[in-house]
């Protein structure tokens, strides 16, 4: 009898604690800067280009195979506008195939792909897996207009 | 009218438990064979979750399979990549820098505390609290998977470790956050054993059932708290240390009875224990130094040879056996999961039990079924 009072003893003394669960899809948790969300890539601002060359690091690290990625040669380089010879062309990730386990981000030598940090990089939930295919745009557009600073690069 | 009514024969009937079944943690089925209310005879199956996922880790350099570690293991993530970099740290003869170990010890202690707050939660349930333990429990183990997710950027898959060390530098909070969450643990610990411990309708719903001696747990090969709740005071951080384990002092508890109570108790020791273990190796923590060795090969290559690495993960031995042919994928990968072996003791320890009991002697194994099928 006395194990049982003090068992509800321990569950009265919970309804004076604060609250700590909040109502998520109107409030939002603050993620920690290094939070892995889904790789994205990122935007040269210097030379208004992506940081990329169509290496093909992040591709063969890639343990689950989700990315492809087709490399060109860089108009801006012609022009001596740019220094990167090569640029990328085209670039896909599987968001359904991806397994963030951040290899493709220590892999990079340019530093030009990088783990989302933001809610956006969560709430990805689709209709149709097809559409969890990213390409370059959406890959590049987040850091285009500068919602995304990475927490964990290269 | 009076209908003549003879006395219903007991007959034995076969009941399917699972694999959709809540109390099953997972998809396991049972085939219990019951007369009346006692079990008289228990089929476990499984293989519902097998993926495969040895024979993945083939296919993989050693930098990748450490993902698939994670999602083998994943109440105890931090043990499960832990035991396969000492597989390939010993086999390539890699020294790893101190401060990288202390940092290992950390997490994987404050894994194992979060992994048994998921067993007390779970098996609260079990035992018909319904949510009151679960929500409880679930509470303080948010807290430490929000260390984890600051630390490693992830909640549940860390990826954390690296063979020679660790990917990246923890961050520069660390040693304040883990007092502050060692606190609450202390804290949801203390709220735990209110609950639960001396509750009379808690403690009769597990007391005496699924016991096993100590002769009975070593026969069927049982590790972890389970062997430990029967009497036989083994365990390998403490009797085959590994890492730097041997630096620290901690006592390892041991049950008298091998019931299902005794192993719930001897879990709620096991964290006060490992919360000791977190604070002294805070202590001795070196503030400063590297975390990967200073000649790491770019591209890991293992010198043919096999070695088996094990570690004490809170479920019990946790191993990885590892055969090399040279080259920088393992030729052949085994991993030794204690939920597989301590399940193989289930049908001893059900039968001639009730058949209520057999949910609670289920539960009281802390399975992960994805460990099981691997």
């Amino acid at each position: 009898m006395l194990g049982i009072l003090k068992s509800m003893g321990m569950t009265a003394r919970a309804c004076f604690r604060k609250p700590v669960t909040i109502e998520y899809p109107t409030v939002h948790r603050e993620i920690p800067n290094r939070d892995r969300a889904f790789p994205i890539l990122i935007w040269d601002e210097e030379h208004d280009e992506p940081f990329c060359t169509g290496c093909h690091a992040c591709e063969r690290a890639c343990p689950v195979e989700c990315m492809t990625v087709v490399m060109q040669d860089n108009p801006k380089f012609a022009a001596g506008e740019s220094k990167r010879r090569k640029i990328i062309d085209e670039f896909w990730i599987d968001y359904g195939r991806c397994m963030r386990c951040n290899i493709c981000v220590e892999v990079c030598n340019f530093e030009a792909i990088g783990m989302n940090n933001t809610w956006a990089g969560h709430e990805l939930s689709r209709y149709d897996r097809g559409d969890l295919v990213m390409d370059l745009d959406m890959l590049l557009s987040q850091s285009k207009k500068k919602m995304v600073d990475p927490g964990l690069r290269a | 009218m009076v209908v003549e009514q003879d006395a219903p024969e007991i007959v034995d009937i076969p009941i399917n438990m699972g694999p959709q079944h809540p109390s099953t943690h997972g998809v396991f089925r049972m085939v219990l064979v019951v007369s009346g209310e006692q079990v008289l005879d228990v089929t476990p199956h499984i293989g519902y979750m097998h993926r495969g996922g040895e024979k993945l880790m083939e296919t993989m350099d050693f930098r990748q399979g450490i993902g698939y570690a994670d999602r083998t293991e994943y109440l105890a993530q931090f043990s499960a990549e832990l035991a396969y970099c000492l597989a390939v740290e010993r086999l390539m003869e890699i020294e790893v820098p101190e401060r990288a170990q202390y940092i290992r010890v950390i997490l994987t202690e404050l894994n194992r505390l979060s992994s048994h707050f998921m067993f007390m939660g779970a098996f609260g349930i079990d035992s018909g609290l319904f949510g009151t333990s679960f929500t409880y429990a679930f509470r303080e183990r948010e807290y430490i998977q929000d260390v984890f997710e600051e630390v490693s950027g992830d909640r549940l898959m860390y990826a954390y470790f690296r063979v020679g060390g660790l990917a990246w530098e923890v961050t520069d909070n660390f040693v304040e956050r883990v007092h502050e969450v060692l606190k609450s643990s202390a804290q949801g610990i203390r709220d735990l054993d209110d609950l639960l411990t001396r509750n009379e309708i808690f403690a009769a719903r597990c007391q005496n059932i699924g016991a096993f001696t100590a002769q009975q747990a070593i026969a069927n090969g049982l590790s972890g708290p389970l062997l430990r709740a029967s009497g036989v005071p083994w365990d390998l951080r403490k009797d085959e240390p590994y890492s730097v384990y041997d630096r620290f002092r901690f006592e390892v508890p041991v049950g008298h009875y091998g019931d299902v109570y005794d192993r719930y108790l001897v879990r709620l020791e096991e964290m006060r224990q490992s919360i000791k273990i977190i604070e002294q190796a805070l202590e001795q923590l070196p503030p400063e130094g590297p975390i990967v060795p200073e000649k790491m090969p770019r591209r890991l290559r293992t010198p043919p040879g096999e070695v088996y690495a094990k570690v004490e993960a809170p479920r019990g031995e946790w191993g990885v056996y590892l055969v090399s042919k040279g080259g920088d994928k393992p030729y052949r990968l085994k991993m030794r999961s204690p939920s597989f072996c301590n399940l193989s003791a289930l049908r001893e320890m059900t039968i001639g039990q009730y058949l209520a009991d057999a949910v609670m002697i289920l539960g009281s194994m802390d399975i992960v079924l994805c460990c099981v099928d691997r």
